[in-house]
């Protein structure tokens, strides 16, 4: 594997990874945290919205992020054959 | 059947369980004992990295922190598993292509340097040491709830157990008794949640039934927020602490989850880069059903406990209060002598002194369940004890047999010796932490904020660093560790544990920007970046081997077996 087609994967990892972690930080710092007294004022079911990501939304995202961080990597390493 | 003899039974049994695993899965070599031959399946070694992760705090204390701070509370629940994203994206699969056994081997060799190699072996000894302490001293106290001995003697069973299965099967050993403890620590803590969701609810799923309605037709949440208005606390969805320490202790958990040595060293034991991804997906599958369920038991909980006890007759209490009193978990006090429970915010007119165990402990008892699941319980707070010690101490033997005597100190000896070194270590490591576990230095107490900070501080930015950046060199990697961990170690010093300065001027009011011991290690993360970019930048670019394996570590293809050579 040539340097230019390294370099090509790595900046395709990099992409994915600036994506999902931005998810990552809005979902739970943004609103779990940052947001969550504006988010407060709706409520679905019992839950304030605010709360609700604070104390379960935000891991159900978690676990998405790891799910489509797997799926586009697996993808990835197919296309540029580095797969084991 | 008696609840004690009951209680022995199942304890009993399920230590037997992990002695049977432990001999059924020995260790033959160094590979085996370090990493567990690098040939655990995604799904075991999820199991099992869930089971060292969760600790007797997040199997005993967790649920009832978050029900006694309400939204305050999810700090933890967002930091304990938001680490797990960054585990997951930054660190796992390029550490695992890596292919060595411990984490001061990556620092030590992306950094060709003796110095930062041990830096990193004391941050990890100081770390695993902190933390392992409190394991022992949880697996003390979880006998001498259930069991009514001493702690002390709970401590020696757990050594006694612990060393048994360790020394006998390293990793290997460990990771097979994890996914029983796992087993076993998930169904105690699921079975008495849906119980309660049901009774109070009528919706079998604690993570829906704590936002659905009570029997005449409110808001559970609506119903606990009013109760907590009543009585004069902050409402229980929205909380006391201020967005920025939120902020920053949630942000020092995560990174100090990313950070902490017996977590990393998990990622080492699967076969290829695509299973390290694969397996921080099944950890935090595994976690997470237990961080989503713990803040709905939080909810049931203390909704019951303040409907059952307040402004209610002391004399007409169920039998489980009078029990729980007798272990100091519940104090009475009747100050205005009216023979009623006064459960107020207002700390001259409180009548109730209740400990924050007693959510997950009490929780089978309050809502009349059956004697086998208490005995049940007995046996998850131990097995969530005991997998984490385990967990910790491998990192502690390994730091001692391979990153200290065969990395630095004497580098011809044979695998066979090491081995033994290894063993040897574990013994000396479990009599350190019983020792500990049953003198607690003050430092035990704040076991969250010393071992995440210092993770934090030292740890993730150094191995980010050296996977992401292939400037990052030596003087950069170094000095960046030494000034994040020496400022948070500093804060922590002065502002948590009192040793430096005056105890009157460390309350909140002189915190640095408001941000509280358990948040600092955020910004000592920062500290930790900033003055390695700098320096570095100053400094000579690292050698292009190092360069090449930074290089070879980006791409999974070809991981191969995790090599000490």
């Amino acid at each position: 594997m040539d340097a230019a087609t390294k370099k090509a994967y790595w900046r395709e990892n990099i992409k994915y990874l600036t994506f999902l972690l931005i998810i990552w930080f809005t979902v739970s710092f943004g609103c779990g945290i940052l947001l969550a007294d504006f988010l407060n004022q709706f409520q679905v079911g019992g839950f304030k919205l605010g709360f609700w990501f604070a104390q379960q939304g935000a891991i159900y995202c978690f676990l998405v992020l790891i799910l489509a961080y797997i799926i586009l990597m697996n993808r990835l390493d197919k296309k540029y054959n580095v797969n084991e | 059947m008696s609840l004690q003899l009951l209680t022995y039974i199942v304890v009993g049994l399920s230590f037997a369980l992990y002695i049977g695993i432990s001999i059924w899965s020995r260790a033959g070599s160094t590979n085996d004992f370090y990493v567990a031959g690098g040939g655990v399946s995604p799904l075991a070694n999820g199991m099992a990295t869930a089971a060292d992760w969760m600790s007797a705090a997040s199997f005993i204390s967790m649920a009832g922190i978050i029900s006694f701070s309400g939204y305050d509370g999810s700090v933890y629940l967002m930091g304990w598993t938001g680490g797990y994203v960054l585990l997951a994206l930054l660190l796992a699969p390029y550490l695992r292509k890596f292919g060595k056994f411990t984490v001061p081997d990556f620092i030590g060799d992306r950094y060709y340097s003796k110095t930062a190699r041990l830096v990193a072996i004391i941050c990890a000894l100081f770390v695993s040491f902190t933390y392992i302490a409190g394991q022992m001293r949880g697996v003390g106290v979880v006998f001498s709830r259930f069991l009514e001995v001493e702690v002390n003697t709970g401590v020696y069973v757990g050594m006694a157990i612990v060393l048994f299965y360790s020394v006998l099967g390293g990793m290997k050993g460990i990771t097979y008794t994890q996914v029983a403890q796992y087993c076993i620590m998930i169904f105690a803590f699921m079975v008495p949640a849906i119980f309660i969701s049901i009774q109070m609810t009528g919706n079998p799923i604690p993570q829906l039934g704590f936002g659905d309605r009570v029997a005449d037709g409110t808001y559970l949440l609506d119903k606990l927020d009013g109760l907590h208005r009543e009585l004069g606390f902050a409402e229980y969805t929205s909380g006391n602490k201020s967005t920025l320490d939120v902020f920053m202790i949630t942000a020092a958990l995560m990174l100090g989850t990313a950070g902490l040595p017996h977590v990393i060293v998990r990622f080492f034991t699967v076969p290829k880069v695509k299973d390290a991804r694969k397996s921080a997906l099944y950890a935090l599958i595994f976690i997470a059903i237990l961080y989503t369920t713990a803040p709905a038991i939080a909810v049931f909980a203390r909704t019951n406990l303040i409907e059952t006890v307040n402004n209610q007759s002391y004399d007409q209490m169920p039998t489980w209060f009078s029990k729980w009193e007798t272990t100091g978990l519940l104090d009475f006090n009747d100050k205005n002598n009216d023979g009623l429970i006064q459960y107020l915010a207002d700390p001259d007119k409180n009548e109730l002194d209740i400990d924050r165990d007693i959510i997950v402990l009490a929780n089978p008892e309050i809502a009349n369940l059956p004697n086998w699941i208490i005995a049940l319980v007995a046996a998850g707070g131990m097995a969530a004890a005991l997998s984490t010690a385990a967990g910790l101490l491998l990192v502690i033997s390994a730091s001692v047999s391979h990153d200290l005597l065969k990395k630095m100190v004497m580098p011809n000896i044979t695998e066979k010796q090491e081995l033994w070194a290894a063993r040897g270590s574990s013994v000396v490591a479990v009599i350190v932490a019983g020792y500990f576990g049953i003198n607690p230095p003050g430092f035990v107490a704040s076991v969250v904020a010393l071992a995440f900070g210092l993770a934090a501080a030292s740890f993730f930015p150094a191995i980010v660093m050296g996977i992401f950046s292939k400037r990052m060199n030596k003087q950069g990697a170094i000095t960046g560790m030494v000034f994040g961990l020496g400022i948070t170690l500093y804060y922590i010093a002065r502002f948590k544990l009192n040793w430096i300065g005056a105890i009157e001027n460390s309350g909140p009011d002189h915190w640095w920007f408001g941000i509280s011991p358990e948040g600092f290690g955020t910004f000592g993360m920062l500290v930790n970046f900033i003055t390695a970019i700098i320096v570095s930048r100053c400094t000579k670019k690292p050698p292009i081997e190092i360069v090449e394996i930074v290089d070879h570590i980006r791409i999974p293809k070809g991981a191969g077996k995790a090599q000490s050579h």
